[in-house]
């Protein structure tokens, strides 16, 4: 509020300043921003500061009554807690004298601390409002200082958001690190058993023993089944996702097009949750009616209903990204070969298609990471047994799927179950991680051919 | 003998109307220059020649143009045969990201010219020594035409077009992209063509026009202002506006 009010002050002198005599150096906005600037940071790194330490400094003044009493230092926590919790008025317990006085003391100090952190912000609100506005009206410099604040709000959230996943990706290591400690990277990445439910039995009270897990965390089914299952959402969505952005590139009148491609966008808006539901429902039972009719033992779960739901759910990606592919290829390339006589779908196939091929892996490499990464689709249609089966009438799982039945209900840290969780999310982090890079090179390569 | 004529050709982008009565005859075997101030219609009118404004969804074409004693905008037209004998080249070089090799042979193998291997490698050897690239390029069939110069690019484009033997070739300011030695080259290239070929190129440059055309027509505004030998419009134009152009008096 106070921001906004400077804002505008810090504008307005500028104008007077334009207004008076000489130029200004920068346009008047920049003064308001600088006023604005000045008025709400320092304020508020003040007020973060006082936040902090306030009830580190009431606690220490409140328990130097008690110093040299004696007291152990829980006993120093209790008392504290106790005071706090009478001044808060939900104190039950029995109350003594002693909290009795110092929960007065805290109030006191509370409210004295309440208002002279007001006074004290407000002077500093003063304070560095008018010395920025002096700095204005001696018309100093105000665009450089407005642009870096701006740099380091944006380099302050880019920073935010890569920490993030630094953080993310150490808990993962150090988890995943700890798991393998138990259980042998050999036999994760080669057993062919996965059974986590066996770890729910142990009794916490034993103590660890490698051996019984031997057979309990082999990966390969579910490494099998994920890559099954994108590759029956990839056999859905490559061909049908590709045509269709062909179509839209090349042959759907502007009319169409402008119709069609939102449309097209709104399967990549519905939640993954209703795709689900969509498999496990409506697709899964289906397929076993017809699959019964044929004479076929279909399961109700199977790998089929989920990824072809999920190559449904993946085809707007591809067909959105290669239609933009196929726009950028460059006209001339059409006119030369429709000028040498060739046909729209010759020029599609011969010319078109192959330039644009790069974009094209690329969006499919994209589409292929996110199948791999979908959850939701599989724990509802495709089942939680890990089966080492190729049959896609069968049910499979995947790592995400897995992942969500290991850290569904409570957990207990240190287990290697839930280790294991930390280990799936590694792996499929670290598969996708390679896919994404592979494929922005592939589009970024392609970009440099035509720039 | 006359090779293509329009007769009272008319072309409209959407409302708005580009070319305006075209009346023009192309001598066969002699090259014709089309010159005129930008935006004045030369390119619509070369792209209606191989009906190459059927592309552009807003563009209409009315009138006839008499290609063989045939009517190339009638309806029982067949645009690919139609465009097999009349090739064209770009303002800007636009070889497929492709081999050297599969530019050239992509038109042949689209019209069936070739039954071998041998034969297509014999149609791009003689493509490629017509337009006098052969030597630079022999040892590197395999390589991408995207690697070459631009006026390589250029003479590979050219290459493409008479690989087909179109008995026509359109260009559309083929130089205007060139450095002079480039220009040069093909300016030499375009008077050995002209033996076999009958050759139209829309030019900015009068010197050009001048250089390599038999023949020239002006445009101005959509309208066909003159035409006639290339020698009696630049020392001799009827028009004052050819005059005035020519002279670099204006557009
Ligand atoms: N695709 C198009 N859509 C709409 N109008 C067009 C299109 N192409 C050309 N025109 C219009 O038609 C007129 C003639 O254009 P054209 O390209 O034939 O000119 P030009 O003589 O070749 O010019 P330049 O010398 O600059 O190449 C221009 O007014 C132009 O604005
Ligand atoms: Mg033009």
């Amino acid at each position: 509020m106070l921001g906004f009010t400077s804002y505008y002050f810090g504008r307005k002198k500028a104008y007077t300043i334009q207004s008076t005599n000489k130029r200004l150096t920068a346009l008047p906005q920049f003064y308001g921003y600088y006023l604005a600037i000045w008025c709400a940071i320092p304020a508020f790194i003040i007020y973060s500061l006082w936040a902090i330490f306030e009830p580190t400094i009431v606690k220490l003044l409140i328990l130097s009554d008690y110093a040299n009493q004696g007291y152990l230092d829980d006993e120093l926590n209790l008392i504290y807690e106790k005071t706090k919790a009478l001044s808060r008025g939900q104190f039950t317990g029995e109350v003594t004298s002693l909290i009795q006085t110092s929960s007065e003391k805290y109030l006191n100090l509370r409210s004295i601390a309440q208002s002279s952190k007001v006074v004290i912000v407000l002077c500093i609100i003063i304070a560095s409002v008018a010395y920025a506005y002096k700095r204005i009206s001696s018309n100093n410099r105000t665009r450089e200082p407005v642009e870096k604040f701006f740099n380091a709000v944006l380099f302050t959230a880019s920073l935010a958001a890569i920490l993030t996943t630094v953080g993310i990706v150490f808990s993962l290591i150090f988890q995943t690190i700890d798991f393998f400690k138990v259980i042998p990277l050999f036999d994760f990445v080669f057993g062919t058993h996965w059974y986590p439910a066996k770890a729910f039995v142990r009794d916490s009270s034993e103590a660890l023993d490698p051996t019984m897990y031997s057979d309990t965390f082999g990966a390969v089914p579910i490494f099998a089944g994920t890559f099954f299952i994108a590759f029956i959402a990839m056999c859905v969505a490559i061909p049908i996702g590709l045509m269709s952005g062909i179509y839209l590139a090349e042959y759907a009148s502007y009319k169409v097009r402008q119709y069609a491609k939102p449309l097209i966008e709104i399967l990549a808006g519905i939640p993954t949750v209703v795709y689900g539901f969509f498999a496990a429902l409506t697709v899964g039972p289906f397929l076993k009616d017809i699959g019964t009719a044929m004479g076929l033992e279909v399961s109700a779960e199977s790998a089929l209903a989920a990824g072809g739901v999920m190559g449904i759910m993946i085809i707007p990606f591809i067909s959105s990204l290669s239609d933009d592919v196929i726009t950028s290829v460059p006209q001339s390339l059409r006119d030369g070969s429709y000028a040498m006589g060739a046909t729209k779908s010759e020029t599609i196939k011969k010319v078109i298609f192959p330039a644009a091929l790069p974009g094209i892996v690329g969006s499919i490499l994209l589409g292929v990471s996110r199948a791999i990464g979908e959850t939701m689709i599989v724990v509802m249609a495709s089942g939680l047994a890990a089966n080492l089966t190729l049959n896609p009438l069968e049910s499979t799982s995947t790592i995400t799927a897995q992942i969500v039945v290991i850290l569904i209900g409570d957990q207990a840290f240190g287990d290697p179950k839930t280790q294991a969780a930390f280990a799936l999310g590694m792996s499929l982090f670290i598969v996708t991680l390679c896919l994404n890079i592979v494929a922005l090179r592939v589009v970024k390569k392609y970009r440099e051919k035509y720039e | 003998m006359i090779k293509i004529s329009a007769k009272n050709v008319d072309v409209f982008y959407g409302k708005k109307q580009a070319l305006f009565n075209i009346n023009l005859d192309i001598e066969e075997n002699q090259v014709t220059a089309l010159i005129g101030p930008s935006g004045c219609g030369k390119s619509t009118f070369l792209r209606c020649l191989n009906r190459m404004n059927d592309v552009i969804d807003i563009c209409k074409v009315q009138g006839e143009i008499v290609i063989n004693d045939f009517n190339i905008n009638d309806k029982g037209c067949d645009v690919v045969r139609l465009r097999e004998k009349i090739g064209m080249v770009f303002q800007k070089p636009n070889p497929f990201p492709k081999t050297l090799y599969e530019n050239i042979s992509y038109g042949p193998t689209i019209h069936g010219m070739a039954q071998s291997k041998q034969e297509m490698d014999e149609i791009v050897e003689t493509s490629l020594k017509k337009a006098a690239l052969w030597e630079e390029v022999k040892d590197r069939l395999h390589e991408p035409g995207t690697g070459l110069s631009g006026g390589q690019q250029q003479r590979l484009c050219i290459a493409r077009a008479i690989s087909v033997q179109p008995e026509v070739i359109l260009m559309d300011e083929p130089c205007s992209a060139l450095d002079p030695i480039a220009t040069a080259q093909i300016e030499e290239l375009i008077d050995e063509l002209k033996k076999e070929h009958t050759i139209i190129i829309v030019t900015h440059s009068m010197a050009q026009a001048a250089r390599v055309s038999q023949r020239t027509g002006f445009f101005h505004l959509g309208e066909l202002i003159e035409h006639g030998s290339t020698d009696k419009i630049f020392k001799n134009p009827d028009n004052t506006k050819t005059q005035d152009y020519i002279t670099g008096r204006f557009g």
